[in-house]
């Protein structure tokens, strides 16, 4: 029987005994939602081994697909198989999407990868709805890390600092000024800083904006409460310079997420999120069809008339 | 417009240059083609081997495979692509695009290949060519 048309249980217990074919299955299943996918989160969840999650974000062209792809090189050189959800947008005009992460890791990547590419499929934030449940699935087959390639982002987008117990910003060269280092949102989430392409010119002046802005987190009283600076690191992702520190600071923050006992916070967050997100999403179904049943010509105001369908909608 | 986040199964499409072949604008305009016509396509790039198509169709649970030949290499590498899938255990479909000569295109059918889309073809053949085979 082809392991496509295997019921579920039977593709958890393969992919529990690493048969990749049927973690490539689940993966699909679960992108696809409805009850396999849950069943499939469920079942995942119960063999959560604990594998690190490190969210890699940035503007699209920073070099996240090159800097993931020189961890999957070196990772499997140090004994470890990670798996990577690479994460690319779905065109909102027809839903289709091309997935072009693979690009920069295939050729380099090392024995025991695992690259998955996930198109966002609708969902704003950086990240596809269904990154939590293939992060479990990775989880339980006993990949360890799981790595997050978000889409390239701009400054709000930072879903991934709820999926990931580390975060890495990817910025380059040239990307901004001091006032820029400074504005809310995607510099303010990161626990590692990673300028790449750093062979250009202005990199030592972004490193000194960024290491300004961390300054006034400590000015601010923003900082972490047990002391923890987020690094900023140098690199040039293409020929892999740099990069082997990166994970050593990886390595540093988890160590330091256990011993400030930040990773159970961090976790307890995360599946906040998980179940805020589902509640949403199911909520918007039901909002939806509401709307579509009531009458919107009725002569209330908008506001009126959003409330009244917003009390039917509780009330049943 | 549809709603992209409520979908029948989303088709994956993985696609790639197999061998010494640097002539990837056709391949660029296919991913494109079926990108609009709402699939998902991975796309691998320049000189995949067999080894490194199987991991990707394997990891991405791929729907099909397309792969584009402009090097006259298609009588060789197409069967080996398919003893590599059917080593592997892997049962998907795989086109080919690019230049065949109309003499091989039988002999590729013939040896499994699921179809063959020469130079030219309208997007709604592509189109229709991935959805057929990813049905039947």
């Amino acid at each position: 029987m082809s392991v496509r048309n295997l019921p579920v249980e039977e593709l958890v217990a393969r992919a529990l005994e690493g048969n990749r074919r049927a973690v490539g299955r689940l993966l699909t299943l679960v992108e696809r939602g409805g009850t396999d996918a849950d069943e499939i989160a469920d079942l995942a969840h119960q063999q959560a081994r604990g594998a690190h999650i490190v969210g890699i974000t940035g503007a699209p062209g920073a070099g996240k697909s090159t800097l993931t792809g020189q961890l999957t090189r070196l990772l499997p050189e140090m004994g470890v198989a990670p798996a990577v959800l690479a994460v690319d947008p779905s065109s909102p005009l027809t839903g289709g999407a091309i997935l072009g992460d693979r690009i920069r890791m295939d050729n380099i990547a090392g024995e025991g990868t695992f690259i998955r590419s996930v198109a966002t499929r609708g969902h704003a934030g950086g990240l596809a709805l269904s990154v939590p449940g293939c992060v479990r699935v990775f989880d339980a087959a006993g990949f360890d890390p799981v790595i997050i390639e978000t889409v390239g982002v701009g400054q709000v987008e930072v879903d991934v600092v709820a999926a990931a117990d580390t975060t890495v910003v990817v910025v380059n060269p040239g990307w901004g000024d001091a006032v820029q280092a400074n504005k809310a949102g995607l510099l303010e989430v990161a626990d590692i800083f990673v300028i790449n392409k750093a062979d250009r010119p202005g990199a030592s002046d972004t490193r000194r904006d960024l290491e300004l802005m961390l300054d006034l987190s400590h000015v601010s009283g923003l900082e972490d409460d047990s002391g923890y600076r987020p690094p900023i690191l140098m690199t040039t992702a293409t020929d892999g310079e740099g990069v082997a520190a990166v994970w050593d600071s990886v390595l540093a923050h988890r160590e330091h997420l256990t011993s400030s006992g930040q990773l159970s916070t961090r976790q307890a967050a995360r599946l906040r999120y998980e179940i805020t997100n589902r509640v949403e999403a199911q909520l918007h179904v039901e909002a939806s069809a509401a709307i579509d049943r009531a009458d919107l010509s009725e002569a209330l105001s908008p506001i009126k008339l959003a409330a009244q369908i917003t009390d039917r909608l509780l009330r049943d | 417009m549809p709603d992209p986040s409520t979908s029948s199964p989303k088709i994956r499409v993985v696609l790639a240059k197999l061998g010494l072949d640097g002539h990837d604008r056709g391949i660029k305009v296919v991913a494109r083609i079926l990108r609009d016509a709402g699939m998902e396509v991975i796309y691998l790039g320049l000189r995949q081997t067999t080894a490194s198509i199987v991991a990707a169709a394997e990891q991405e649970d791929a729907d099909a495979i397309g792969l584009s030949m402009h090097n006259a290499g298609h009588l060789t590498l197409a069967p080996a692509m398919l003893a590599a899938l059917d080593e592997a255990e892997l049962d998907i479909p795989v086109i080919i695009g690019g230049i065949v000569p109309d003499d091989d295109v039988e002999v590729l059918l013939v040896t499994g290949v699921a179809a063959v889309l020469g130079p030219g073809a309208p997007a709604a053949d592509v189109v229709a060519a991935v959805r057929d085979v990813v049905v039947s």
